[in-house]
């Protein structure tokens, strides 16, 4: 008796071991490199980047060969491995604009300045298996022009925020807290609310998002921009006193057109939500964009109607290291409130013996 | 996993004395400070990502990293096991991180780690146990934003956990809550003494040992300091009563300790074990002891 709890160091070595040789598969096939996940699935990659808030494709790559493909796992180990490393500052914020795209597209206006771009994507692509794909071979990619210097190509929200149509961001100088060193207080900062969906689960994010375009706390979106592309990461040391480029980073960023509010017809203006995630990462930033631009409701004095509304109920919930964690803790004993509660149940019943046999 | 011997070493040096780095150490332990001069306060804290799954004790080993000393000895029991695979995972955590001494014997330990009981053998001065949170805001169940409830505690306005109370022996006849059976601390928070059956509730009123409370996920941690009041909340005419059993240790025949239910057999056979498997080694040995 007790042989289930007996021998637990045992039982977690021999586990450790057997999900080594599960994650390994046959050995008669070649192993996996890191260098061909990092290459060959891009995307799972930019995933774990993204809610692992550490844009590093090697170690994201590596947590996917390490978590057997398991995405949230993978998310996990990085997040582990980056909380231990040491924070030396921030960079100055990132200026989109200045991207070397690779896609971009704007649901709001035919043609325009910098034009669209539709690069690698699965739109348009007829989900049909590709048998050709079982046997290897070269995939040729299409001519294109060689790209020069990127060029500065405008945001599509700025032209309507220039007409007054759209609320300009402004820049409150405040320091930006840092939701990984700092907990949540509510109500949070857009500062913080948009630092915790950048983290957030995307399937989460991706249902939310849903929920408002079905009624749950509407906000009429339209896709402005979508923009995806490699973009310089600037950053001014103390020592130095001026700023100085790190690299290149590739991100996704979405800005949803939202319905208008004003005071008055006259002082009518569109909203915004706001979307953004390390790589290739549209389903992400597009949910994010919805939800960013659903929290904002209280600012413009709307009725929270839906889940997507409520703050807390959302940035308490995006997480998935989180959520994961706090799920798969219930696989732990709880031999001792178990049987608290059946003590307490057995106890009720005892008492209530006319009631039984209803 | 298998590391090798050169990967160990290289993983050995890449992390700090039990984990954490030290600023973030620090950072915990002027939380604890604030949480020790505020008993039954929940203070929010940086909590930070571990390498374990939030939800496993997260919380409890940042405390226990934050405090944690080259000559602590200790402890780390689940469900007042040593054995349980979370307890000897977190247990070896420790051991491989901060190279500490552990123990299995109460007595011995000078930090203990725990999920879900307080050790059966009563604890001393310069003791300190760690708990393990999952929900630190024993309100939460009945008032689900956190806004609203710091607003709870701030004003002292506790009615509804009262009112839950009182509709609990309303429809039931008692109050039905077995475990995380919420207490005041010090006449003025309530507070959740971490899913704990409520048989070990009083266990922590007037304790002499320090008792520390971390919610990983939840990013709070609380205390309740040596010799303080704390008071199960109850009614005059409905008072805190804790579990009983008619049946006794199967091992060791303890009678006031808590037990574990096991079905032995397929026709549902049942026998009693004591949860805290210490307590039950030192009985069990002081018997055959006695005998010979």
């Amino acid at each position: 008796m007790y042989v289930a709890v007996k021998g637990g160091e045992r039982a977690i070595d021999n586990a450790h071991q057997l999900l080594a040789s599960r994650r390994r598969g046959d050995s008669a096939v070649a192993e996996l490199g890191v260098e061909q996940v990092r290459q060959q699935l891009p995307l799972a990659v930019a995933r774990v980047m993204s809610e692992g808030s550490l844009y590093d494709e090697e170690l994201a790559a590596l947590a996917i060969k390490q978590a057997a493909g398991d995405l949230m796992e993978a998310i996990f180990l990085l997040r582990a491995y980056r909380t231990t490393l040491p924070r030396f500052g921030a960079s100055e914020p990132l200026d989109s604009t200045k991207m070397q795209l690779e896609r971009r597209i704007s649901a709001t206006f035919k043609d325009l300045p910098g034009g669209q771009l539709l690069g690698p994507t699965f739109d348009y692509t007829h989900r049909l298996l590709d048998f050709a794909l079982l046997a290897e071979g070269d995939y040729p990619a299409p001519e294109s022009a060689v790209i020069d210097e990127p060029k500065a190509c405008p945001r599509v929200l700025d032209f309507l925020a220039e007409e007054g149509l759209m609320a300009r961001e402004m820049d409150d100088g405040v320091p930006v807290p840092d939701i990984t060193r700092e907990p949540l207080a509510f109500p949070a900062k857009r500062a913080e609310r948009l630092q915790a969906l950048a983290r957030g689960d995307e399937g989460f994010l991706l249902a939310l998002g849903y929920s408002t375009q079905r009624g749950y706390g509407r906000n009429h979106p339209f896709a402005g921009e979508i923009r995806i592309g490699d973009v310089e990461v600037w950053m001014t040391p103390a020592e130095l006193g001026f700023a100085v480029p790190l690299g290149d980073i590739e991100i996704t960023e979405c800005e949803m057109v939202n319905q208008f509010v004003g005071e008055s017809p006259e002082q009518a203006q569109f909203t915004r939500g706001y979307g953004l995630a390390f790589g290739y990462a549209e389903r992400k930033a597009m949910g994010m964009a919805l939800v960013d631009r659903a929290l904002r409701a209280g600012e413009y004095g709307e009725e929270v109607q839906g889940p997507a509304q409520e703050e807390e109920f959302v940035l308490m919930h995006c997480d998935n290291v989180e959520a994961a964690g706090f799920v798969s803790h219930l696989k732990l004993p709880h031999y001792v409130d178990f049987q608290a509660e059946l003590e307490l149940i057995r106890k009720l019943r005892r008492q209530a013996p006319a009631e039984e046999n209803r | 996993m298998n590391l090798s011997t050169a990967s160990g070493a290289r993983e050995a040096s890449a992390y700090n004395f039990a984990y954490l780095d030290e600023q973030t150490k620090r950072m915990i332990r002027r939380g604890l400070l604030k949480a020790i001069s505020i008993p039954g306060y929940q203070v929010p804290f940086g909590g930070r990502e571990m390498p374990l799954p939030y939800g496993w004790g997260t919380g409890g080993m940042q405390l226990t990293a934050a405090i944690l000393g080259a000559d602590d000895v200790l402890k780390v029991i689940d469900q007042g096991a040593d054995d349980t695979t979370n307890a000897v995972s977190i247990r070896r955590f420790f051991a491989r991180t901060a190279g500490v001494a552990t123990t299995e014997r109460t007595v011995e330990a000078s930090v203990i780690q725990t999920r879900h009981r307080i050790p059966e053998t009563p604890l001393s001065a310069g003791q300190i146990m760690v708990y393990q949170v999952p929900i630190p805001e024993p309100l939460r169940f009945i008032e689900p934003s956190e806004q609203e409830t710091r607003t709870m505690h701030a004003l002292e306005d506790y009615g509804v956990m009262h009112v839950k109370l009182y509709e609990d022996i309303a429809t039931f006849g008692h109050i039905a809550t077995a475990y995380a059976y919420p207490v005041t601390v010090d006449e003025r928070y309530v507070m959740d003494p971490s899913p704990i059956p409520k048989f070990d509730n009083p266990k922590l009123d007037m304790s002499p040992a320090l008792m520390l409370f971390g919610a990983g996920r939840e990013k709070r941690l609380y205390a309740v300091p040596p010799f303080t009041k704390v008071i199960s909340l109850d009614f005059e005419d409905h008072p805190f009563a804790v579990q009983q059993w008619e049946e006794c240790c199967a091992f060791c025949g303890s009678s006031e300790s808590f037990l574990d239910e096991l079905i032995v057999d397929d026709a549902g056979s049942k026998r009693y074990v004591c949860s805290d498997t210490d307590y039950c080694r030192q009985r069990t040995e002081r018997l055959e002891e006695n005998l010979q």
